[in-house]
């Protein structure tokens, strides 16, 4: 540093690499020295910075097609023919040093496997509607709601009105489609086959604009006439087996269908996916006249619409189209806008957060997690080659030196390292594929749903992304060692290899550590914190009991039926109802009218409706009042419970709980009295607050569940007892029971399995960062085992040396923890956390035992290698020489 | 038919090599054309039309001797060549010959 502050301001050295790189060698010359002129009469008007970044912009600028210096084809011929030395002399060398070569490869294995996890996951993604023919074409109408107190909510759904109108009034657009989802029903094929069946409402366009061919049946008439079913193949044999499924009717409830079409299995990257299509014209007919309000405006939770434009529509004139239609119609709405607009089709599975989605959808957010991920794993182990090869250089500078004097051109010598880290990273592909195929199992199987929504299966393409993926991880690894190869001056390794200066590079070197170990603390940091959050979910005192509860799905049968059945079982303590289980996700809300001298007020809240039983069974506790006393079997509620944000809300009786006792409000539109008071408990999930709840009297919901307390240890008999009552009653579905507890572990599941792949990297992050530390040590000791001989003789201790060789790597370590700890404890804090309403605070014990464990691995990799050096003889290391 | 146009900006850089005679390297032609013409002469702009030139055959370049300036770089000096000298005359008379056939009074107004 001494000398450079000296010298002359000189311009960057790499732009001018750069130009000597591309310029042709005739032109070279003067134009470097023009370009020199300038930046010295620029350094005296406009300063260092401003001549300096001058000349780079010129260095940028002067790469025309005339400074173009042409590739020279002998010398890739040259590469040609060398080709075989490289492959041997890389091959010696990797079985020369077996430790580094395992490392090495091993490293780069591991990390790659998740590279190609992420890549397949990806292809899948990207893969997705691929087979509609008019792909390109297709949009999704979404919507946009936006309520009198500001609050928005962006839907994939729409209105059938939305629909209709679009193609009456918009000039431009192909074809519209407009689909219903909800409908759930038994459907009778005969007396003994009745199967459950899920299907969608479709008018005929919608076989115009997907491309779901149909196997049987006319496409253009299907889906006409009301009551026509078209099912798929799978839902056809699950129907009537073997026999033809064309024109045979399925009774669903009352009303007979006739099947009209057979369509052929949906792909499985399909966004959307569906057992049978109806046509929409026969939910119309049937509605219309009962409720009128399925063609309002704002009934836009339950509908899709999807278009064809034609090539190169003008999507400007069409949105305006859209904007006229929604000022129109919102101008009869009250306290409420809503405003369309057209989404691609291609932007449906990876695209933002929708309210409502249709089908499979991942969030942006998701994918580039697991992409970063995958990144810093597969760079850490690309830092290990880069420092290993780097460090033991010295074993190599005689080759490049002999290879230089024979003829090769710096260019050969980048050429052949570069072939010879591909070569790695392409054996490392090897193994990392047959990682990948049993990762594969493993990450289908972390969570169910996963396995439906990607497949990652192999295909010629997928293979090639893979070796792509290798080829520029090996050459990404192997630029810097490949660099540093051909600067080596032939004549100086040849007279002295030690004159190489191997430890020019250290604070490179150091740095590449000190970046592994910090994304190792982080990751391992965050691995225990979110598994902190996760128990931390299960066990938070939700304000009620969950234990030893049975959850039963009433699947339309009438629960007084099944209470009935299950009050015989004597491992059965208490029977209760209600019409949706609280705590999981799901919200049920409605609005509520409250009348105070103050004035009139009405706000959302969430409901349930429960019998008597329900409130006991869960332990809910009482503020103020008690139980339902009215318990009319049929309608007539005349009683509701509240928790106390109710009060809160309507700022009831001074928010004293005795006093708010007899209060009446209005819930839809029926007059109720307060009865009850409950402690605040968990409605929702911990990451929504505690909002405004209410509980309804309703002694029988069979859409619902019966919540079944279980007294006896032995479940399993229980549980058998309480098939065969199910059996009793229903003998078309199976029983869907599932304990409390159980669903609320299902309920966080996104967490466990975000802990499991997190954890997984960090064990990964943690293998790599090791065996790279690892490599260094022994690479250190080997070279300094001369000093440590002579330290030794001199009268060093072992402790001495010991931490005479550890200082180093130690160093290193703790500025890792220094950056990666307040990093870690920032992200958590100021980003993640905050979006958990009810969370756990971060514990010192996360943040010191992620230490703990890193500090103690290193210790020992560095400690059992020194300790090696500090023991050898020192007569037998000092002989040698 | 390369060689016989010359461009407008071509024409004012082989005027200023022929006017720098011996000293015409492309920094100086720079300069030179900047106090000129009053406008900024980039040296990507005229490099490229210095390298257009040689290849039409209107200048020719030779080396000069290495000095401690320019990063010890050497400069490379052009030369008017003598279908450069022809280019540039038939310019002139093509020019002059407008010149004659407009009648006075055309350009009084707008001086």
């Amino acid at each position: 540093m001494k000398t450079t502050a000296q010298k002359p301001p000189e311009p960057p050295r790499w732009a001018r690499n750069l130009l000597r790189w591309y310029c042709r060698l005739d032109l070279l010359e003067d134009l470097e020295g023009d370009m020199n002129e300038y930046f010295e009469r620029n350094l005296k008007t406009k300063g260092i910075r401003h001549a300096r970044w001058i000349f780079v912009l010129d260095a940028l600028k002067f790469f025309r097609p005339y400074t173009i210096r042409k590739p020279k084809f002998l010398n890739l011929l040259i590469h040609w023919l060398m080709l075989g030395s490289y492959f041997k002399t890389s091959r010696r060398s990797l079985v020369r040093n077996k430790l580094f070569s395992a490392i090495n490869i091993i490293g780069l294995a591991v990390s790659l496997s998740v590279g190609l996890l992420v890549i397949a996951f990806l292809t899948d993604l990207l893969s997705y509607d691929l087979f509609h023919e008019k792909r390109n074409r297709i949009y999704r109408l979404l919507t946009r709601t936006e309520s009198a107190d500001k609050s928005v909510m962006d839907l994939a759904s729409t209105s059938l009105k939305a629909g209709f109108k679009i193609r009456e009034t918009i000039a431009g657009i192909e074809d519209v489609s407009l689909i219903r989802r909800g409908f759930y029903s038994d459907a009778k094929v005969s007396d003994e086959t009745i199967i459950p069946l899920e299907a969608t409402w479709a008018d005929p366009s919608f076989l115009k604009i997907f491309t779901f061919p149909l196997l049987k049946g006319n496409p253009a008439t299907a889906l006409k006439e009301p009551y026509s079913l078209v099912i798929t193949e799978k839902t056809a044999r699950k129907l009537f087996g073997e026999t033809e499924a064309l024109g045979k009717t399925v009774r669903f409830d009352t009303l007979n269908y006739r099947v009209t079409g057979v369509l052929k299995d949906l792909p499985k990257l399909s966004h959307m996916r569906f057992e049978a299509l109806i046509s929409l014209s026969s939910m119309l007919g049937q509605k219309a006249d009962s409720d009128g309000g399925i063609m309002d405006w704002n009934n836009i939770y339950q509908n899709y619409v999807y278009l064809t434009l034609p090539e190169n529509a003008n999507l400007q004139a069409i949105q305006a189209g859209l904007d006229q239609l929604c000022a129109a119609e919102n101008a009869l709405l009250d306290r409420q806008k809503i405003n369309l607009s057209l989404q691609p089709m291609d932007t449906i599975v990876l695209g933002g957060r929708l309210s409502n989605e249709i089908g499979v959808n991942i969030p942006l957010p998701v994918v580039w997690t697991l992409v970063g991920l995958a990144l810093v794993v597969i760079l850490s182990a690309g830092f290990n080659y880069t420092n290993l090869s780097i460090a033991r250089s010295m074993r190599r500078s005689r080759e490049v030196g002999i290879r230089k004097i024979v003829g090769a051109l710096r260019g050969h010598v980048l050429g052949q390292f570069l072939a010879e880290s591909v070569i790695i990273s392409v054996m490392a592909l090897f193994f990392s594929f047959l990682l990948f195929l049993f990762l594969r199992i493993q990450f289908l199987a972390l969570a169910p749903p996963l396995a439906e929504v990607v497949l990652l299966e192999l295909s010629p393409r997928l293979i090639f992304y893979f070796l792509l993926l290798a080829v520029v991880v090996g050459l990404a690894a192997g630029f810097l060692p490949a660099l540093f190869f051909s600067r080596i001056q032939a004549v100086q390794v040849l007279k002295d290899a030690s004159t190489l200066k191997v430890f020019r590079h250290v604070n490179l070197r150091k740095a590449l550590i000190v970046i592994q170990y910090t994304f190792s603390l982080i990751f391992i940091t965050a691995t225990l914190i979110g598994y902190r959050q996760y128990r931390g979910f299960l066990s938070f005192d939700l304000g009620f009991t969950t234990e030893n509860i049975l959850n039963i799905r009433m699947q339309g049968n009438k629960s007084s039926l099944l209470k009935k059945e299950l009050a015989e079982i004597p491992a059965i303590r208490q029977i209760a109802t209600s019409s949706m289980i609280t705590s999981l996700g799901s919200l049920y809300g409605t609005q509520m009218k409250y009348q105070d001298k103050g004035g009139k007020d009405s706000a959302n809240v969430w409901q349930n409706f429960v019998d008597e039983n329900y409130i006991p069974l869960h332990r809910h506790s009482f503020v103020a009042g008690a139980n339902f006393k009215n318990r009319p079997t049929s309608g007539n509620e005349t009683e509701v419970i509240v928790n106390e944000q109710v009060l809160k809300r309507f700022h009831m009786a001074d928010q004293n709980p005795a006093e708010a006792i007899g209060k009446q409000v209005i819930v839809d539109n029926k007059p109720l009295t307060i009865v009850g008071i409950l402690k605040d408990f968990h409605y929702g999930t911990m990451d929504h607050k505690i909002e405004p709840t209410v509980f309804r009297y309703s002694s029988d919901q069979p859409g619902g569940y019966l919540n079944v307390g279980i007294k006896s240890e032995d479940y399993p008999a229980a549980l058998a007892s309480i098939e065969a009552a199910w059996q009793k009653i229903d003998k078309v579905h199976p029983l869907k029971a599932v304990f409390y507890n159980e669903q609320l572990e299902e309920a966080y599941k996104q967490f466990e399995v975000m802990v499991k792949v997190i954890g997984f990297i960090t064990f990964l992050a943690i293998c790599i960062a090791s065996m790279g530390l690892f490599g260094m040590v022994v690479f250190t000791t080997e070279t300094r085992l001369k000093e440590i001989s002579i330290r030794k003789v001199l009268g060093a201790s072992e402790g001495g040396l010991i931490f005479h060789l550890s200082k180093g790597f130690l160093v290193l370590l703790f500025i890792a923890t220094l950056i990666a700890l307040p990093v870690t404890y920032l992200f958590f804090d100021q980003f993640i956390l905050t979006k958990f309403v009810y969370h756990q605070p971060i514990g010192l014990s996360e943040l010191l035992i992620s230490v703990l464990v890193v500090m103690v691995l290193a210790f020992l990799l560095i400690g059992s290698q020194t300790l090696k050096a500090a023991r050898s003889n020192p007569a037998k290391v000092l002989k040698s020489e | 038919m390369k060689g016989t146009n010359l461009g407008e900006f071509e024409e004012l850089v082989l005027l200023t090599i022929a006017a720098l005679i011996s000293d015409a390297y492309s920094v100086a032609i720079c300069d030179e054309l900047e106090k000129y013409t009053g406008r900024a002469a980039k040296l990507g702009v005229v490099h490229a039309v210095l390298n257009r030139l040689e290849e039409k055959g209107l200048v020719k370049s030779r080396m000069g001797e290495a000095t401690n300036a320019r990063g010890g770089k050497r400069k490379r000096y052009y030369e008017v060549t003598h279908a450069g000298k022809v280019a540039l005359t038939r310019s002139k008379e093509v020019r002059e010959a407008l010149w004659r056939i407009i009648p006075g009074f055309n350009l009084e107004g707008s001086v």
